[in-house]
């Protein structure tokens, strides 16, 4: 029993990158910070190539392929399946990622204790195999193993700043997050004893057969309603999302950028897995769950706006904001047309792009306020720090929805597919404006206040050239952000196919 | 009442000895032995009265139950709530469990093509007596090593939570080590003495056993974990440190998980590819058999008894 013949070099690249990253975490843990940190930049650098060749092949190849991990192909073994959707997404983690830890290394160094920032980098990168490894698995199991090691290096990203508040919001985040993983395992025990299989295309053969028998379905309901809530909890929807404005907003700079646009991101993503390769798209559709993620991912548009409107905490207030983002994810999701779901992926990507660059570039002005997070005392820093001014109405922009970024893409994806959608058609519009309009409420606030002169200045003004790593990956980010908004085009292109090759 | 001894004759015998500790008239240890009665900790009077302060404050200050009848009655029916809903829960996931397919019933649908090949071809296709090691160590190998880093990332997040980097506290938790126990402590010790070695063989012998009889890296690596936990609880973590020093530790679980990420790499790149595999399987029920799962059950064994005492190390005093 060997492996399929005649695999490309390429096609190994996915298990590399996944290899690749774990090496780097074990052997930095070893090396003083310094060594743990050009190791780090090093990895992430050589799977970005990785990820774009991969992803350059699945494109060229036009389908998706299987790579069987060791001698006995599955269901005995485990394997990964790659195709458009999983290549591109991975392409696009790495890069953020790598931006996320070079444009928050500064703050790293002053806020983490001198012996532990080496940890920092070997929990980034195992962060980041467990990502690669959610991408590209094919096996439930493996899944979970991976979202383990994702939930306790998020724990260790949140708290390695060591102060009340981050640890608090640690425990709280390592609760909540548990219970999401119990409930996660639970569903795919219920599944495994329902279909007897743990790799995904099996379990949706299996589960098509026992729908079209009418047998077990109960218990199928049950399973589908406790993976989607264990995943929702994990990835902050609305009624679940407690543990994520302190987790967010005490962190230091770098995780909270890598938790709101990679760590849920990851999650949302494992949850299209299962409704596109386990479930099964129609089942998942038919069994009614859908409606329920509908519901939480409007309320969350909503009522995540509103805290974010509330608060008086830069920080805070972006966190906030991200819960009404899931909220427009699961809105997608829950839609249940394909068009929906395209719009979901899309707001993947725009999210992930657009609330790093608002947590990078919020730092860079909480500093030149003598490092005070309140409102009042942001006035005028989009003057001190022209650069993170500039890049903070950028994202804000695009938050809010505004053409050229992509926020707006992603918003109009939505309306698209409301609109070919008769019985929520209405809920979605209507929801979609008053979110609108609350998230330009907040974000306009800030850009207005930081762009507010005030007369007598106490605080030092920054140039550019004082920090060119922090300059360069905001200027990336931004540059990100304007290709998502002007470039969509062949990016939705590539979705839709990847969305077909999942399936 | 006859006696062949004198007094002063029977007092030298073992029998005088052993009669005299039986009915407890005697305690060996008493003078041979550092004895310390635990101690109850007291603290300072002002940081108890500092946190008596800060509590009621908090209770006055964020959720004023006082005035506040509201937050009083939301505090309650969140409580009401909160047990009312883990009974549903409960209810639903039993209810759920009713609806599964019964135990045990031949004709599961668990019971297919998967189970029977690793039963009927477990043995021939990886050279492992033990089914069960040799699925999750050849079958799923990719799992395995998945589980094995979330241990290693359990210590780090252990590590960045507990270790103490500053130099000066670093010497105060060592002296503070054992306030709260005697120091050489006999009876530990002569257990220990005992016990540990048993303790070691029998954890490398599970181990090394781990293709052909229950066990394997993990029960093993957690048993010699034990064992180290013990050996140090009784001489003081000096005389653990004359071997396993943090940079023995670090040596050791570096070296551990990379040699089981390159057999795991070689094995899934050669299986992928349709390469031919150059790891022999050896003949079934042999100490060397079953290819790849021999070393990476060292490995693994390893990299747990690493754990196992760091965390006790942590948790003791802030470092290996």
């Amino acid at each position: 029993m060997s492996g399929q013949m005649g695999l490309e070099f390429v096609q190994n690249f996915p298990c590399f990158s996944i290899m690749l990253c774990m090496f780097a975490g074990i052997v930095s843990s070893a090396f003083k910070e310094k060594i743990a940190r050009v190791l780090n930049v090093a990895v992430l650098t050589v799977n970005i190539i990785l990820s774009a060749s991969v992803f350059l092949f699945t494109v060229r190849a036009g389908e998706a392929y299987v790579y069987v991990m060791g001698r006995f192909p599955a269901p005995w073994g485990n394997e990964l399946r790659i195709g458009v959707l999983e290549a591109g997404l991975a392409l696009f983690f790495c890069i953020i990622m790598l931006f996320c830890l070079l444009g928050g290394r500064h703050k790293l160094v002053q806020e983490v204790e001198e012996g532990k920032q080496g940890l920092y980098y070997v929990l980034t990168d195992l962060m980041l195999s467990s990502l690669l490894a959610l991408i590209y698995t094919n096996d439930l199991f493996t899944a979970y193993v991976f979202v383990e090691i994702n939930t306790i290096s998020a724990c260790g990203l949140i708290m390695i700043r060591q102060n009340g508040r981050t640890i608090e919001a640690a425990v709280r985040y390592m609760i909540m997050s548990l219970l999401g993983s119990g409930l996660f395992l639970v569903g795919i025990c219920m599944l495994y004893d329902l279909t007897g299989h743990l790799l995904m295309s099996n379990i949706q053969a299996e589960i098509a057969q026992i729908v079209a028998e009418g047998a077990y379905r109960p218990p199928l309901l049950v399973t589908i309603a406790i993976i989607s809530v264990g995943l929702a909890i994990k990835s902050a929807l609305f009624p679940f999302h407690a543990w994520l404005p302190d987790a967010y907003g005490y962190s230091t700079v770098s995780s909270a950028a890598v938790l709101s646009s990679l760590v849920s991101k990851g999650y949302i993503f494992l949850l299209f897995k299962i409704i596109y390769r386990v479930i099964g798209f129609e089942v998942f559709h038919d069994s009614k769950i859908v409606n329920m993620l509908f519901i939480f991912g409007l309320m969350g548009m909503v009522f995540g706006s509103l805290s974010a409107i509330k608060e008086n905490d830069v920080r805070r207030m972006i966190a906030f904001s991200s819960v009404a983002q899931i909220g427009y994810i699961y809105m997608g999701v829950g839609m249940g047309t394909q068009v929906g779901m395209v719009a979901a992926v899309f707001h993947v990507l725009s999210h992930a792009a657009t609330k790093s660059l608002l947590f990078i570039s919020a730092i860079g002005l909480t500093d030149v306020s003598g490092g005070s997070r309140k409102f009042i005392e942001l006035t005028g820093s989009g003057y001190r720090n022209k650069c993170a001014g500039v890049a903070f109405s950028v994202g804000s922009l695009s938050m809010v929805g505004v053409p050229m970024f992509s926020g707006f893409i992603s918003k109009l994806l939505f309306a698209q597919a409301a609109v070919q959608n008769e019985g929520k058609m209405l809920p979605i519009l209507i929801v979609l404006g008053i979110s609108t309009i609350l998230n330009a409420i907040y974000f306009m606030k800030t850009v207005i206040r930081i762009y507010t002169p005030v007369d007598d200045v106490e605080y030092p003004t920054v140039s550019w050239g004082e920090n060119k790593i922090y300059a360069a990956v905001l200027l990336c980010f931004v540059a990100l952000n304007v290709f998502l908004g002007i470039c969509s085009q062949p990016i939705v292109d590539l979705i839709e196919s990847g969305l077909r090759m999942f399936a | 009442m006859s006696r062949m001894k004198s007094e002063e004759e029977y007092r030298k015998t073992k029998a005088f000895h052993f009669f005299r500790w039986l009915s407890g008239e005697k305690d060996p240890y008493i003078g041979n032995l550092e004895m310390k009665p635990q101690e109850e900790y007291i603290g300072e009077e002002t940081s108890i009265r500092d946190r008596m302060r800060e509590s009621q404050t908090v209770m006055d200050k964020v959720y004023n139950t006082k005035h506040n009848r509201w937050l009083l009655l939301f505090r309650r029916f969140y409580r009401i709530m909160a047990v009312i809903f883990c009974i549903l829960l409960a209810g639903l996931l039993l209810l759920t469990v009713s609806y599964l397919p019964p135990t045990g019933n031949a004709s599961n649908p668990d019971n297919n093509e998967v189970a029977s090949r690793y039963i009927e071809s477990g043995m021939q296709e990886t050279g492992a007596v033990n089914i069960v090691t040799g699925m999750i160590l050849t079958y799923r190998a990719f799992d395995t090593f998945g589980e094995t880093n979330v241990l290693f990332i359990a210590t780090c997040c252990v590590m960045i939570m507990l270790m103490v980097e500053d130099a000066e506290l670093k010497k105060q938790e060592v002296m503070n080590d054992r306030r709260f126990e005697p120091k050489n402590d006999a009876i530990l010790q002569g257990t220990a003495m005992i016990l540990v070695p048993i303790i070691f063989i029998f954890g490398i012998y599970i181990i090394l056993n781990g293709h052909l009889s229950p066990g394997g890296g993990f029960s093993g690596g957690a048993t010699i974990g034990a064992g180290m936990i013990l050996y140090a609880s009784a001489f003081s973590f000096k005389k653990t440190q004359r071997f396993f020093d943090e940079k023995i530790y670090k040596i050791a679980k570096v070296s551990a998980l990379c040699v089981y990420g390159l057999i795991g790499i070689y094995y899934y790149v050669t299986g992928a590819n349709g390469i031919e595999n150059h790891i022999p399987l050896g003949i079934p029920g042999h100490i060397v058999s079953a290819g790849i799962i021999f070393p990476i059950n060292i490995c693994v064994g390893i990299e747990v008894a690493c754990t196992m005492y760091a965390f006790y190390a942590l948790f003791r005093r802030g470092g290996l």
